[in-house]
C-alpha cells in the first residue's frame, strides 16, 4: 500500500519534479546574489533618514520598496518621465538599475506556473503535493527499511539503486517536505483559498491639509529599522488629500503630510505573519544560506527519480506480476518466497494463481518482508525458500530469520525448500527457518517438505499433499520458465587435455548487440568476472550454470569448460566451433565479487574453477596484490591460462603464483600447496587479506581444512573469516 | 490582443446610468502597454464625476483580488472591495500588449464631468495610481493619450 502510494506518484511526477528542482535550484542562487551585490542598510538607520536622503536625491519620489534581501529601490519623475533606481541606503544615491533580472523572471515563470498562469500553477501544485507524498510514503518505508525512526540513519545494504536512492532520501526528506509544504501554502494563498487577513487601513476620511511636513521629523518613520520596512509611498504632488502610506513586516498605515502624524495603522493577522514565514521558507528571499541549502537539497530530485526508476525496473523484472493480489493486511493465504535467482518465484506464482482460482485470496511478497502482525485476515503463512550457497539465505531472505525472531507465532504455517540433493547441506536454509520456527512455537502444516532441483513432480504432489490440509484441491502444474535466454556465437576456443581424454576448453563468445535503450535501463548484459552464466542445452529446459572468466568491460563473455561424461551441456558446449551459437543468460553472483578495497587478495582454485579467478585477475589490474593458488592435473594437459598467467606473473599483475599439479611429479593438490605456504598465507591474512575459492566440492572442503591449520596459530579459521565476509566461495 | 463586449457593464455599477440602454453607445477603449519587463500588469478603469468622488468601476484587468490593493487610487475609493468588478474582470495585461474592450457606455456619462482612470501595478514594480485620467467628452473620442510609466497610450472612441 505504501510503496505503491511512493510508486505510483513518483513514476507520473518525475518528470515535473525534475524540472521544478531543477530550476528551484537556479532560482535559490538568485537572492544570494542580491544580498551579496546590494549594499545593506545598517543596522540603526531608521526608515526617517533613508526616506530623506531619497528626496535630497529625487525631491519628486514617489515610493520606495525594500526587498527581502536588503535591496532598496526607489521611483520618482524626472519632469514626465518616470524613472528608478536601486539606492545606496548609506548615502540615499542611486546604486543600480532597476531593471528586473530577466533570467531570474524567466525561471520564476517557469518554475511556478509552467508559462501557462492559472492552469500552470494548478499543475505544478500537483507535482508539489505528489512530492509531499513522496517524501511522506518514503520516509515510512526508509524507517520500515531500517526497523524503527531510531535507526534512521543506519546502514543500508541491498543493491545499489535502491541503496543510494534510501540513502539521498533521509537526507533530503526533510527539505523536500518543506519545499512541498511551501509551495502548497503559497498556491492555495495566490488562488485565496486561505483567509487573507494581511494589513488593510482604510484610507483616512479626515487629513489635516495641509502639506510639507519634513519627512526626516516623522516618527512613526524614526522610530522604524529599515531592516523592517517594506514599502514607503509619498503622496501625489499637488494632492492635499493624500496620506504617505507606510508597508513593514508587521502591518500598513498611513501619516498626515501636514502633521507628520500617524492616521491609522492596521496590524497583518496571523495568517498574514505565517505566510511571510512561508514565502522566506520556500524562496530564500531574506534567507540566502537557507535558500542555497534548500536548493541543494532540491538537486536530490532528479537523482531520486532515477534511482528510484531503476530500482522499480529492476524489482519489476525480478518478480513475476501476480494479477488481484490481495494486500498483506487482507489476504488468507500469503506466500512468502526466499529466492536468489527468480526460480522460486516462479513457483510461488504457480501455487499462487491455483491458490486464487480457488477463491482464496493471496498476497505474495519477499520472504524478508515476514511481518505477521500486519497479517491481520491470515488464515496461513507459506515459506517457498532456497538455498545460498551451504545453508545460507537466497538475497530476498537474508533477514527473514532476524524478522521470525522478533514475531510472535500466530497463524499456521508450512515451509516448502527448495534445493538439490547433490550439495551436502540440501535446502540448509528453509531447515534452518523451520527449525527457527518451530523453535518459536509456530503451528507447522506439512514439515520437512522439500523440492530437489525444481522437479515439477515432486511440487505437484506437495500440491496435493498441502491442499488436502487446508481443504482445498490443488493442481500445481509448474512449468518454469527460464530467464530469458540470448543467443551468445563462439568466437574462439582454447582446448586443453583432449590428450589424457579429459577435454576441456577455455570459450570466448562475443557481447551480444544491445540498443543503447536496453543499456539505460539496465537491461543489456553487464556483468563481472565470478558472475554466471547459464546454458540452455538444446533438448533441455533446465539450465546449466557456468561462472564467468571475464566481464562485460572487457568486451567479450568467456567461460572454462570441461567435457563431463554423458553430460548433455558440456557434450554441446565442446562440440562448438566459432560462429555457432547457444542459448544462454546471465545471473548475478554478488557474493562472488572482489570487494573494492585494497587489500591483498588471495585466489584459490583448481582446475575450471581458475575461470573467474583469470577474470579477476585481468580486471583488478595493479590496485591491489593478487596472489594465486591454482591447482591442475598436469602443466601440459589443463594449466588454464598459463600463457596469460606467466604474463601477468612478469608485469606484476599477479604478485605470487602457486601451482601444483596432482598428476606430474610430486602428486600435488592445491590445499597440499597452502599448507606448504602457511607462513605466507598467514602474513597476508594479517595484512587483511580476502580469500577466494573458486572450484569443484571436494577441493573446496579441503581448501577450507587446510586453511584452517594455517590460520591455527592466528587463532583464525575458515569459518571465521566467512562470518566476517572475508572468505567467498563458488563451488560447484 | 484581447476584444470584451460588456453589455451591462456599468448598471452592474452605478444607478447614473441611465436605464435604457438604447441611450448607451458602444465605446472602445484601446490600451497599449510599453516594453516594462515585468510580470502581466494588473489595470483597473473606473470613473470619477465632476467632484472627483468615484462614480464606478468599468474594468478590472487582473484576476486576483488579494493584489487590487496595489491599484491604490481606485483601491483608496472603493476601499478594495472587489464586489465593485465583480463581473466585470479580465486577464491581466502583458509588457509591450495591448487591450482592447468594447463597452456599452451611458450617453449621459459624456460631456458630464466624468472623468475615466486607469491605475495601473505589476508584481514586485511601481503602483501607477490613476496614470491615466482623461475628461470623458465626445471631442476626446479617438485621441490617445500618452501614459508614463506602464501604459504607452490609451484611446477611447465610438
Amino acid at each position: 500500500m505504501i510503496r505503491s502510494l511512493h510508486r505510483w506518484p513518483g513514476l507520473i511526477a518525475a518528470a515535473f519534479l525534475i524540472l521544478l528542482a531543477v530550476t528551484g535550484t537556479a532560482l535559490s542562487v538568485f537572492p544570494a546574489l542580491e544580498t551579496v551585490t546590494t549594499s545593506q542598510a545598517s543596522a540603526q538607520q531608521n526608515v526617517a533618514e533613508l526616506a530623506a536622503m531619497v528626496q535630497a536625491q529625487h525631491p519628486s519620489v514617489e515610493q520606495i520598496k525594500r526587498a527581502p534581501t536588503g535591496k532598496i529601490t526607489a521611483w520618482w519623475f524626472d519632469g514626465n518621465t518616470a524613472a528608478s533606481a536601486v539606492v545606496d541606503p548609506a548615502t540615499g544615491k542611486d546604486a543600480g538599475s532597476t531593471d528586473p533580472n530577466r533570467l531570474e523572471q524567466w525561471l520564476i515563470n517557469l518554475h511556478r506556473s509552467l508559462f501557462l498562469n492559472d492552469n500552470g500553477r494548478m499543475v505544478t501544485a500537483v507535482a508539489a503535493l505528489s512530492m509531499l507524498v513522496l517524501a511522506l510514503s518514503g520516509a515510512l518505508l526508509v524507517s520500515r527499511r531500517v526497523g524503527g525512526w531510531r535507526r534512521w540513519f543506519a546502514r543500508l545494504r541491498g543493491p545499489w539503486e535502491g541503496r543510494i536512492h534510501s540513502e539521498m532520501a533521509r537526507l533530503a526528506v526533510p527539505f523536500l517536505v518543506i519545499s512541498a509544504v511551501t509551495a502548497l501554502w503559497m498556491t492555495a494563498s495566490t488562488f485565496s483559498l486561505l483567509p487573507d487577513d494581511s494589513a488593510y487601513a482604510s484610507f483616512p476620511s479626515q487629513t489635516s491639509g495641509q502639506t510639507g511636513f519634513d519627512v526626516a521629523q516623522m516618527a512613526g518613520l524614526q522610530s522604524l529599522p529599515v531592516s523592517q520596512l517594506r514599502d514607503l509611498t509619498f503622496p501625489a504632488a499637488g494632492d492635499a488629500t493624500d496620506v504617505f502610506t507606510l508597508t513593514t513586516d508587521r502591518g500598513m498605515g498611513y501619516l498626515d503630510q501636514g502633521t507628520g502624524a500617524m492616521l491609522a495603522w492596521s496590524d497583518n493577522g496571523p495568517w498574514a505573519q505565517v505566510g511571510e514565514w512561508i514565502y522566506l521558507l520556500h524562496t530564500g528571499q531574506g534567507a540566502a544560506i537557507w535558500g542555497l541549502l534548500l536548493g541543494l537539497m532540491a538537486l536530490s530530485i532528479p537523482a531520486l527519480a532515477i534511482t528510484g526508476a531503476l530500482s522499480w525496473a529492476k524489482a519489476r523484472r525480478g518478480r513475476p506480476a501476480l494479477r488481484g493480489m490481495a494486500a498483506a493486511s487482507k489476504a488468507q493465504t500469503l506466500i512468502l518466497v526466499g529466492s536468489e535467482g527468480g526460480s522460486t518465484w516462479g513457483f510461488a506464482t504457480t501455487l499462487a494463481k491455483n491458490l486464487q482460482a480457488a477463491g482464496q485470496s493471496v498476497h505474495m511478497a519477499a520472504l524478508n518482508s515476514f511481518a505477521p502482525e500486519r497479517y491481520r485476515h491470515a488464515e496461513r503463512i507459506v515459506v517457498m525458500t532456497a538455498t545460498w550457497g551451504e545453508g545460507t539465505a537466497p538475497s530476498s531472505a537474508k533477514r527473514a530469520l532476524e524478522r521470525l525472531a522478533e514475531a510472535s507465532p500466530s497463524v499456521p504455517m508450512t515451509v516448502l525448500g527448495f534445493g538439490d540433493s547433490s550439495f551436502p547441506d540440501f535446502c540448509g536454509f528453509a531447515t534452518s527457518f523451520e527449525t527457527a520456527a518451530r523453535a518459536k512455537g509456530w503451528d507447522l502444516i506439512l514439515p520437512e517438505q522439500r523440492i530437489d532441483r525444481g522437479s515439477p513432480q515432486e511440487f505437484a504432489r506437495w500440491g496435493q499433499a498441502f491442499g488436502a490440509k487446508i481443504g482445498l484441491a490443488l493442481e500445481l502444474h509448474h512449468q518454469p520458465s527460464a530467464p530469458k535466454a540470448q543467443a551468445l556465437s563462439l568466437l574462439s576456443r582454447r582446448d586443453y587435455g583432449e590428450a589424457v581424454q579429459a577435454p576441456a576448453a577455455i570459450l570466448r563468445f562475443a557481447l551480444p548487440k544491445t540498443s543503447l535503450w536496453a543499456r539505460l535501463i539496465g537491461r543489456g548484459m553487464r556483468f563481472q568476472a565470478g558472475d554466471l552464466l547459464g546454458i540452455v542445452p538444446q533438448g533441455a529446459r533446465i539450465p546449466r550454470y557456468y561462472s564467468l572468466a571475464s566481464a562485460s568491460a572487457n568486451g567479450f563473455v568467456e567461460i572454462v569448460a570441461r567435457k563431463h561424461p554423458g553430460g548433455l551441456c558440456s557434450g554441446q558446449l565442446m562440440a562448438l566451433q566459432p560462429g555457432d551459437s547457444v542459448q544462454a543468460f546471465l545471473r548475478p553472483n554478488p557474493d562472488f565479487h572482489p570487494d573494492r578495497g585494497t587489500t591483498p587478495l588471495i585466489l584459490i582454485g583448481a582446475g575450471t574453477g581458475i575461470g573467474p579467478l583469470a577474470g579477476f585477475i585481468r580486471s583488478q589490474g595493479n590496485r591491489r596484490p593478487l596472489h594465486l593458488w591454482f591447482g591442475a592435473r598436469h602443466p601440459d594437459t589443463d594449466l588454464f591460462y598459463g600463457q596469460e598467467l606467466a604474463e601477468w606473473s612478469e608485469n606484476g599483475q599477479l604478485a605470487g603464483l602457486t601451482t601444483a599439479f596432482s598428476r606430474s611429479g610430486k602428486r600435488h593438490y592445491v590445499q597440499d600447496a597452502l599448507r606448504q605456504d602457511g607462513e605466507a598465507l598467514r602474513e597476508l591474512i594479517q595484512l587483511g587479506a580476502r580469500i577466494m575459492v573458486c572450484g569443484g566440492r571436494d577441493m573446496a572442503t579441503g581448501v577450507q581444512q587446510a586453511l584452517t591449520e594455517v590460520l591455527a596459530p592466528l587463532g583464525l579459521t575458515a569459518a571465521n573469516l566467512k562470518s566476517e565476509g572475508r572468505y567467498a566461495e563458488d563451488v560447484y | 490582443m484581447q476584444m470584451k463586449s460588456i453589455l451591462s457593464a456599468l448598471a452592474i455599477t452605478t444607478a447614473l446610468i441611465t436605464p435604457a440602454i438604447a441611450q448607451a453607445k458602444t465605446v472602445t477603449l484601446a490600451t497599449n502597454l510599453t516594453q516594462y519587463g515585468g510580470n502581466g500588469a494588473y489595470l483597473a478603469y473606473y470613473l470619477t464625476d465632476a467632484n472627483g468622488a468615484y462614480a464606478g468601476s468599468l474594468w478590472m484587468a487582473g484576476g486576483k483580488a488579494k493584489y487590487y490593493r496595489h491599484l491604490s487610487d481606485w483601491a483608496r475609493m472603493t476601499g478594495g472591495n472587489p464586489a465593485e468588478v465583480a463581473g466585470i474582470t479580465g486577464a491581466s495585461i502583458g509588457s509591450g500588449q495591448g487591450g482592447y474592450l468594447s463597452l456599452d457606455i451611458s450617453d449621459a456619462l459624456f460631456d458630464a464631468g466624468y472623468t475615466l482612470h486607469i491605475d495601473a501595478a505589476a508584481e514586485d514594480m511601481r503602483e501607477s495610481p490613476s496614470e491615466i485620467a482623461v475628461p470623458l467628452t465626445s471631442k476626446g473620442a479617438g485621441k490617445p493619450v500618452q501614459g508614463s510609466r506602464y501604459i504607452a497610450d490609451f484611446t477611447y472612441s465610438f
